[in-house]
């Protein structure tokens, strides 16, 4: 079988986002790139099914839509363990593009497993997986806690409000990853690094789909009112506060 | 043409979020002078489907048929795209929630109509259609336009305000016949767990992080929570040491939550924490260290120890409840 695991490169989490170009563009300078939080869980998730050779994975890929700009996030994902990546060249627009380019460059590489992230903590749109399921027509879970494999077929875990529901489905399918799908990001070691360098990044040309959607401009938060503080001693006064003033009960 | 809002059943009863997206979908049908058409697919009583009515559906759709009892993502997108294109709708409403976000993206492919997710206002304008979002976790908004004739918007959890906007209860039932062929996802066993109060449902938060300092001094904490009707939750690392279930987790990488009022109790405020309770209205900080971020984010604070300031707010909500 074969993984592919879709990468959204982001800016690091502790990123102060500041725009520019009349609020139109994110201020790219000083920016540090990483590949987003649940796509390294993915990854990590897709390495563990692979590790353990009963479980029949022949190749764990990356795929991403973006520029080359890109590539040394994806160098990160080939030291982590990645086999190999595929990169649409292409500068998107939105998520319905970047399905569409992904869709047509992957269609005839006959992957089984296709794992995605959630959430990409750029756009927070959680469009992606879903929309790269039904370009391709496959079956989808949505919000996916644990990938098994028992006896060559798929063990799912779907977290459903207040609860879990645990599912078998048929390849080739699309998990939208969360929580749980992994403990901790596995990280590159050096022997990686090294040979992350060799691993090949296959550049597909795009076919120039157009997005559907087009940011405006981009506005900061409104400031909070300041805190108001109350003294340790009359803990109490706050209940009242948030009962005569918040009005939260 | 209508707007044509999604509705999810709970074991067949609606909840407070089904009722924020007929108000959503009623007040956007408002602005556009067409009508807001509520769809519920599954077994749900009439008794239960007239309350869309009085959130303002003009019309409540519900296909029900024992085939579709499992929830197969293709299977949906294609009885909820059969019926927009049978009422000619130009707006599609879901919720921001796990089902919403399998099924806005597939329907969007499918109606080759823009989506924009999270959205927590009405379009700020018609032509162009533009819709404002969070982006960057909360760090920021966007002003977003959708290109496409038809519009799929999914509304963030406890942003917009339930409204009642009671009419006739005009009711329709559907029968669509689900293609077997397509369903390929299997329920092997459900595990739930009931009388919890979800975190994401919770008009109020009480969560505690590292600052709580061992798993043995919750009590106070889930008891002013039980006092006040409230969720709890926690920091990553308290789930992940194991001092808390992981289903508490908020943030980034845990549930991302809009309550009236979050409790962040020995929390420092890591912008990773505060990317998931941001959109709280409001947040109460009680914390030992005075600079913590946490007090940047929020209305309320306390400085002081978590231990000693917690049975205090205790009593006071016990005495608040004794008048
Ligand atoms: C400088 C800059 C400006 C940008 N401007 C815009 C803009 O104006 N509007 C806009 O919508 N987007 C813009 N993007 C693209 C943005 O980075 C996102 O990749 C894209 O919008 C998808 O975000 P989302 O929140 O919809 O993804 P989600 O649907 O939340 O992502 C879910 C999952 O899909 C997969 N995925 C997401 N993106 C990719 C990708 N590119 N390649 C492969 N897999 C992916 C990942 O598995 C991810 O976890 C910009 C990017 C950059 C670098
Ligand atoms: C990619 C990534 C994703 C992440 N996702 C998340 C996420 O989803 N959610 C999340 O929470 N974190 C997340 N984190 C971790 C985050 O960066 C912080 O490490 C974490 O939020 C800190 O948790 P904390 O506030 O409980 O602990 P700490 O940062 O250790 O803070 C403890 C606080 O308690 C205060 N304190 C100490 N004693 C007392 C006392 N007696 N009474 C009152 N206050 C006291 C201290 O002053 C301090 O401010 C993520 C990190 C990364 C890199």
């Amino acid at each position: 079988m074969k993984i592919l695991v879709c990468i959204s490169n982001v800016p690091d989490t502790t990123t102060k986002v500041k725009f520019v170009d009349d609020s139109k563009k994110l201020d790219v300078i000083g920016i540090q790139w990483v590949i987003n939080p649940w796509d390294e869980l993915a990854l990590t998730r897709a390495l563990e099914l692979k590790d353990d050779a009963s479980n029949g994975i022949q190749t764990v890929t990356v795929g991403h839509v973006g520029l080359i700009s890109s590539d040394p996030t994806l160098r990160k994902a080939l030291a982590i363990g990645a086999d190999d990546a595929i990169r649409v060249n292409f500068e998107s627009g939105d998520a319905y593009n970047i399905a569409a380019e992904l869709a047509e460059a992957i269609r005839n590489e006959n992957f089984d497993i296709i794992l995605c992230g959630i959430e990409s903590s750029d756009h927070n749109g959680s469009t992606v997986g879903g929309m790269l399921s039904e370009f391709l027509g496959y079956p989808s879970v949505t919000g996916v806690s644990s990938v098994k494999i028992e006896g060559g077929q798929l063990v799912i875990t779907r977290e459903i409000d207040g609860g879990k529901e645990i599912l078998s489905v048929p390849t080739p399918f699309v998990a939208v990853v969360q929580k749980g799908i992994a403990k901790e990001p596995r990280i590159a070691a050096m022997r990686g690094i090294m040979m992350a360098r060799t691993k090949p990044i296959k550049v597909v040309e795009p076919l120039a789909i157009e997005s559907l959607t087009e940011v405006i401009n981009y506005e900061m938060p409104k400031p909070r009112a300041a805190c108001k503080y109350i003294n340790a001693d009359d803990a109490g006064q706050l209940i009242s506060l948030l009962q005569n003033e918040a009005k939260v009960f | 043409m209508s707007v044509l809002v999604f509705l999810e059943n709970w074991d067949g009863k609606f909840k407070k979020l089904s009722f924020e997206l007929v108000s959503y979908a009623s007040k956007v049908a408002e602005m556009l002078g067409q009508q807001a058409i509520a769809l519920s697919i599954g077994n749900v009583d009439a008794s239960e489907l007239e309350k869309l009515a009085t959130y303002g559906a003009d019309k409540v759709i519900n296909i029900e048929n024992d085939m579709i009892k499992a929830f197969d993502e293709q299977t949906y997108t294609s009885m909820i795209a059969e019926v927009a294109q049978k009422i000619g709708a130009n707006v599609l409403v879901l919720a921001n929630n796990n089902s919403g976000k399998a099924l806005a993206p597939r329907l969007s492919v499918r109606l080759k109509a823009g989506i924009v997710s999270g959205v927590s206002k009405l379009p700020l304008s018609l032509s162009p259609f533009v819709v404002y979002k969070k982006v960057y976790s909360g760090k920021a908004f966007a002003n977003v336009s959708i290109k496409t004739e038809i519009k799929i918007l999914t509304l963030a959890q406890n942003s917009f305000e339930v409204v009642e906007s009671p009419k006739t209860f005009v009711h329709e039932k559907l029968d669509i016949q689900p293609d077997g062929n397509l369903m390929k996802t299997r329920v092997k066993e459900v595990q739930k767990q009931s009388g919890k109060i979800l975190i994401t449902d919770a008009d109020i938060v009480v969560s505690g992080g590292r600052g709580m300092k061992s798993p043995d001094n919750w009590a106070p904490l889930v008891e002013l929570a039980d006092l006040l009707g409230a969720a709890t939750a926690c920091s990553r690392p308290v789930s992940d040491e194991g001092w808390r279930s992981h289903d508490e987790h908020t943030g980034q990488t845990g549930k991302i939550i809009a309550p009236n009022l979050y409790f962040a109790i020995g929390i420092s405020g890591a912008t990773q924490h505060l990317a998931g309770v941001s959109s709280s209205k409001f947040i109460v900080a009680i914390n030992t260290d005075k600079d913590a971020p946490i007090f940047e984010a929020a209305q309320y604070g306390i400085v002081g120890d978590a231990l000693k300031v917690l049975p205090k707010l205790v009593e006071a909500v016990k005495e608040m409840k004794s008048k």
